[in-house]
């Protein structure tokens, strides 16, 4: 079955992963999204009940750090590459209402 | 008529960890710090940084989970949740949704009436603080700090179990409590170390479906937490009274105001598209990584008030209140440790101690003074190198600055005279200045004693043995 | 010394050691060649010839005092541009990175530097990865050496033209679904992607991080294994990073193949594959047959769901990866904004290019309440089976081996209007990512154009060496293989018989 991208869902995907689209790519994404699905449908072919989903190939467990300070001070480093800065904080637009 | 009510509430509690380092990278959690100075490339979202799990943090999530009856999980991982904000620096925070640490436990509280029930915890997990963010007024912006960014939480979620602000309370004190024991956090709600959100619903009694269900948050006390349900409820019931609806939503509580305001923006699709974070790798918790976090659980409270009232000669009432903080507790048994006087102690902590943190209105936890000095002091009351009013005196600085009372009473001079010549030449004095004292004594006033020991007492600067006194001036007289 | 561009990373370390050339010599003739070409190919994004002059001075000295001695020590390499370099660019070329300059280098980085190596600048790809033509670079597309009408493949694109051209020694790539074998394949020299954890993934700008994985791009097989055991390391910082003691590879490259079991999948044979890149691949099946391995034909299964499953892993994660290019600590924000939402929407919207808006809106969406499990987790439930085929191939077979690609190097333009089919140009490479294999791509002949035909060869977790020695063995029977043109004109003959 195809699937249809609404506007919608298009608006409601941007606002998640705060893209604005124009006109035209909005359009052009419907129809790639749509078409990609339609693709991604075939997995539906498969028979995975009973199959575990597998996030790691294989079984690596357990990697933990230890408690111990090993950081020192390195804020120049970190706000070298800050589009604004002020007084050692990353300035951003104002997040309070 | 009225109809009648009925409150919902479940908790989320959100608990710093008292670990020396952040929980995916090496950067120290202390307070205090200058902005972002207590941070590197994974705490900041540095393109190409990965997270590594600090072993500390699932230790003491272990911990409360046991203490708290839950199951523990023992295939774990950890998850995404994704949303844009400044103070989250990846836009997303790695947390756990889909396979916590703990689930299915709970907790046992005292309600009003002096009854007993089980608040159910749903889950425990994982997780990382975010940054913070400060208002500009001068530049009308804002400016984030990541010092705070990837300080280890654990959430507590309870179950819809509680049913007023009573309960609320009780349950948070007992989650302290636990946690404060196990020294997993000093859970300080005003500094943020313990943070809950309430989650609330009102029903008619007897209903059997729930209510429509909000979300306060920015409770940072336990007055501000009741303050709030209290406020809450009503609003919801004047919605349902008025024909109108409760809307699902997440509510910020303004304590100055009392009142609370939905956190609503149509940026917000709170959707937020977990999924298992493939930088970090499953947690498999072992039958002997369990046995042994279980063999460090401390005594809790419980045990230790039957072990108190089995080995310390002090009354119930003491126990109670020592044991109410395991800061407390502690100060407690190290002191007894040292000087073995359980009872001397406990007056200590009973009295002045109490005394003193009700003035300054002061928690448990931020008493200062040690052990070591507190038996010091206890000795040099013992030896009678001081009397018990100066002792009072030399605590209540040591209470303010922990000062060794054997150098402060030698520094300040304030050791009891025991140069019997002198007292008696002091003695002397008195009797001959206060004839009418003395006259009135002679007439069957023992009253008067009191007063020519007071006026002894003043003479030697408070620096004599009461005892001494008494028995040199019966003599004299 | 005219030559020293022909010579191979290994041979160059050599002729360093023994005094017949110098580091700083073999860093300028590198240095003249690209001023000489790389305007035309285009393989980097970024040069800092004085650093690179000064990093092969204290090299050379190094050398001369003894204190660096390992294979590659000395030669000029070329790093791919979403690995994080201290204090040069990295772009990931991509917009949104344009003037992002690291505060550390990548661990990979680091080890080559602990081994010598001299970094020549940052090269060229499909931005963040995502492409299989370089074409996506927001820097400008390169050209394939070999014909400069054509691509020269991707993600790795820069890397893998630069090693063909001479414009670098080796080169550093990364393999999210293909994108270090593929170019290897279009440029026609060596592209190894190890097994996922073996080299770390600390400092690469991730795009899919359970795909992503670091390796080399070489002029044959004996450097490919010589970078890789310098690049092998357990990291205590990447939790997804393997402890493995079998990392001598060099070991492996031994010329025989007597015994060694190799599978040829059926679904890799089927429609889409072009005839003469079908041709050359069963020759050098036939090579490596009359060398004494015996090789059998079976049914792989599950090829066709290798994409799907693929795009939606990938492009979820990389929708969660890239969310932190957000115009706050580094990077592009965008000039003028209202309020907060405003200004992330637009520094994201004119900071990333089209293909990469159009993975990350698909990943969002498959993400998103309610899709999820449709989506998301049928993929990972689709990967297991996928590890599963594979887990039975190697219970019969050492090594399996098909084409690259269905193609060779497809011309300029041609490829990104039709998103679908640039993905099925990865279906002989994405699996190997799935299901966290190790994979080596080499040339195993020409089209009629004279384009290069790469062969891969997969193997199970961890089995790298037996890659190598076949690879080894088959590159010794086949003879050298030609250069790239110098002057991106075409040259034609069959490799075997040069």
């Amino acid at each position: 079955m195809a699937n249809i991208i609404s506007d919608e869902t298009i608006e409601y995907v941007g606002i998640l992963a705060k893209l604005e689209l124009s006109a035209e790519e909005k359009e052009q994404a419907k129809s790639d999204m749509g078409r990609m699905l339609d693709y991604i449908d075939k997995l539906g072919e498969l028979n995975t009940t009973d199959i575990e989903p597998m996030s790691h190939v294989f079984p690596v467990q357990n990697v933990f750090r230890e408690d111990v300070v090993t950081n020192s001070d390195t804020r120049e480093q970190l706000l070298s590459n800050a589009p604004e800065q002020k007084d050692g904080m990353f300035m951003v637009p104002r997040t309070f209402e | 008529m009225a109809k009648e009510y009925e409150t919902v509430i479940g908790l989320e509690v959100h608990v710093e960890l008292a670990t020396k380092t952040k929980i995916f990278c090496g950067c120290s959690t202390a307070f205090g710090g200058a902005p972002n100075t207590h941070t590197c490339p994974v705490c900041t979202g540095m393109p190409g940084s990965l997270p590594v799990l600090n072993k500390q943090v699932l230790e003491y999530a272990i911990a409360v989970g046991l203490a708290t009856n839950c199951e523990i999980t023992r295939y774990g991982k950890f998850d995404r949740k994704n949303y844009f904000y400044p103070d989250n620096p990846q836009n997303y925070q790695i947390s756990q949704l889909y396979l916590p640490i703990c689930r299915n436990g709970g907790v046992e509280i005292e309600t009003g009436a002096g009854g007993k029930k089980t608040v159910g915890i749903h889950e425990i997990h994982m997780e990382e603080d975010a940054g913070k963010l400060i208002h500009d007024e001068w530049e009308d912006c804002s400016l984030v700090d990541y010092n705070r960014s990837g300080v280890p939480l654990i959430e507590i979620v309870s179950e819809p179990d509680m049913r007023s602000a009573e309960e609320v309370i009780a349950y948070l004190e007992k989650l302290r409590l636990i946690i404060q024991y196990l020294g997993a956090s000093d859970c300080k709600l005003q500094e943020g170390s313990m943070r809950a959100d309430v989650n609330l619903s009102v029903r008619e009694v007897g209903a059997k479906e729930f209510g429509t269900r909000t979300e306060m948050k920015n409770l940072n006390s336990f007055k501000a937490i009741a303050r709030a349900i209290e406020g809450e409820k009503e609003r919801q019931i004047d919605l349902i009274e008025e024909g109108k609806i409760v809307v699902q939503e997440t509510r910020r509580w303004d304590d100055t105001k009392g009142e609370s305001y939905a956190m609503r923006s149509k940026e917000d699709a709170q959707d937020y598209r977990y999924f298992p974070d493939p930088d970090l790798v499953p947690i498999v918790v072992s039958d002997e990584m369990l046995d042994e976090i279980r063999a460090k659980q401390p005594e809790f409270r419980t045990e230790k008030m039957a072990r108190y009232k089995e080995e310390y000669d002090i009354p119930d009432y003491d126990i109670d209140i020592i044991t109410g903080t395991k800061h407390m507790a502690d100060i407690f048994e190290a002191t007894v440790a040292i000087c073995n006087q359980p009872k001397k102690v406990s007056n200590w902590l009973m009295g002045e101690t109490m005394r003193l943190m009700k003035e300054k209105e002061m928690d448990p936890e931020d008493i200062r003074f040690s052990p070591e000095n507190l038996a010091k002091l206890i000795a040099l009351v013992d030896s009678r190198a001081i009397n018990s009013s100066v002792a009072k005196e030399v605590f209540e600085v040591m209470f303010e600055e922990d000062v060794d009372p054997e150098k402060y009473v030698e520094e300040k001079g304030l050791k009891t005279v025991n140069d019997e010549g002198a007292l008696r030449k002091t003695i002397e004095d008195v009797i001959a200045n206060n004839p009418q004292s003395v006259e009135d004594y002679h007439n069957g006033k023992e009253k008067a004693i009191g007063f020519l020991v007071g006026q002894t007492m003043k003479a030697m600067k408070g620096k004599a043995d009461p005892g001494m006194i008494n028995q040199i001036l019966k003599e004299l007289l | 010394m005219s030559d020293i561009l022909d010579m191979t990373a290994v041979e160059l370390a050599a002729a360093i050691k023994a005094g017949k050339t110098t580091a700083v010599e073999a860093t300028e003739a590198v240095l003249s060649l690209m001023e000489e070409r790389d305007e035309q190919l285009n393989c980097y994004v970024t040069v800092d010839k004085d650093k690179t002059l000064a990093q092969a001075r204290a090299v050379q000295q190094k050398i001369d005092a003894g204190e660096l001695t390992g294979p590659l020590a000395g030669v000029p390499v070329a790093i791919k541009d979403n690995m994080c370099t201290e204090g040069m660019l990295t772009t990931c070329s991509s917009r949104i990175l344009g003037n992002f300059v690291p505060t550390f280098s990548a661990e990979a980085v680091l080890n080559l530097e602990k081994a010598g190596a001299i970094i020549l600048g940052k090269t060229n790809m499909d931005e963040f990865a995502m492409g299989s033509t370089t074409e996506t670079s927001a820097y400008g597309v390169t050209r394939n050496p070999w014909n400069t009408e054509h691509v020269p493949g991707g993600s790795s694109g820069g890397s893998a033209a630069a090693v063909a051209a001479g414009e670098c020694f080796y080169a550093l790539g990364s393999d999210t679904g293909g994108s270090i074998r593929q170019p290897a394949s279009f440029c026609g020299v060596v592209g190894m992607k190890p097994t996922y954890g073996t080299v770390s993934r600390y400092g690469l700008i991730a795009y899919g991080s359970s795909l992503d994985q670091i390796g080399p791009l070489a002029k044959d097989v004996t450097d490919c294994a010589t970078i890789l055991e310098v690049l092998a390391s357990h990291d205590e910082k990447d939790s997804t990073s393997v402890v493995r003691e079998d990392i001598d590879f060099t070991s492996a490259l031994v010329d025989d193949v007597k015994g060694m079991r190799i599978g040829i999948p059926n679904d890799y044979f089927g429609e889409g594959l072009n005839e003469e890149v079908k041709t050359a691949v069963l020759q050098a099946a036939k090579v490596l047959e009359e060398k004494g391995a015996i090789v059998e034909r079976f049914d792989l299964s599950l090829v066709d769901y290798a994409i799907p499953a693929y795009y939606t892993i990938a492009a979820a994660e990389a929708s969660s990866n890239l969310e932190r290019f957000d115009g706050i600590k580094y990077g592009y924000r965008t000039p003028e904004y209202e309020g907060l939402h405003n200004m992330y929407k637009k520094s994201r919207s004119e900071g990333f290019g089209a293909e990469v808006k159009r993975r990350i809106m698909l990943g969002s969406f498959v993400l998103s309440s309610g899709y999820y499990d449709a989506y998301y987790l049928k993929a990972l439930k689709v990967k297991a089976l996928i590890k599963k085929a594979f887990d039975e191939a190697f219970g019969k077979y050492d090594v399996i081996l098909g084409p690259v690609a269905p193609t060779t190097a497809p011309k300029l333009g041609e490829s990104l209007a039709d998103p679908i089919q640039m993905y099925l140009g990865d279906i002989y490479t994405i699996a190997v990512n799935l299901a966290g294999l190790p994979g080596i791509s080499l040339p195993c002949g020409q089209d009629g154009k004279g384009l290069p035909i790469g062969l891969q060869l997969i193997g199970d977790c961890f089995q790298e060496k037996k890659l190598i020695q076949t690879a080894y063995t088959y590159e010794k029977a086949r003879g050298a293989f030609p250069h790239a043109p110098s002057e991106g004109k075409v040259v034609c003959g069959l490799g075997r018989e040069a």
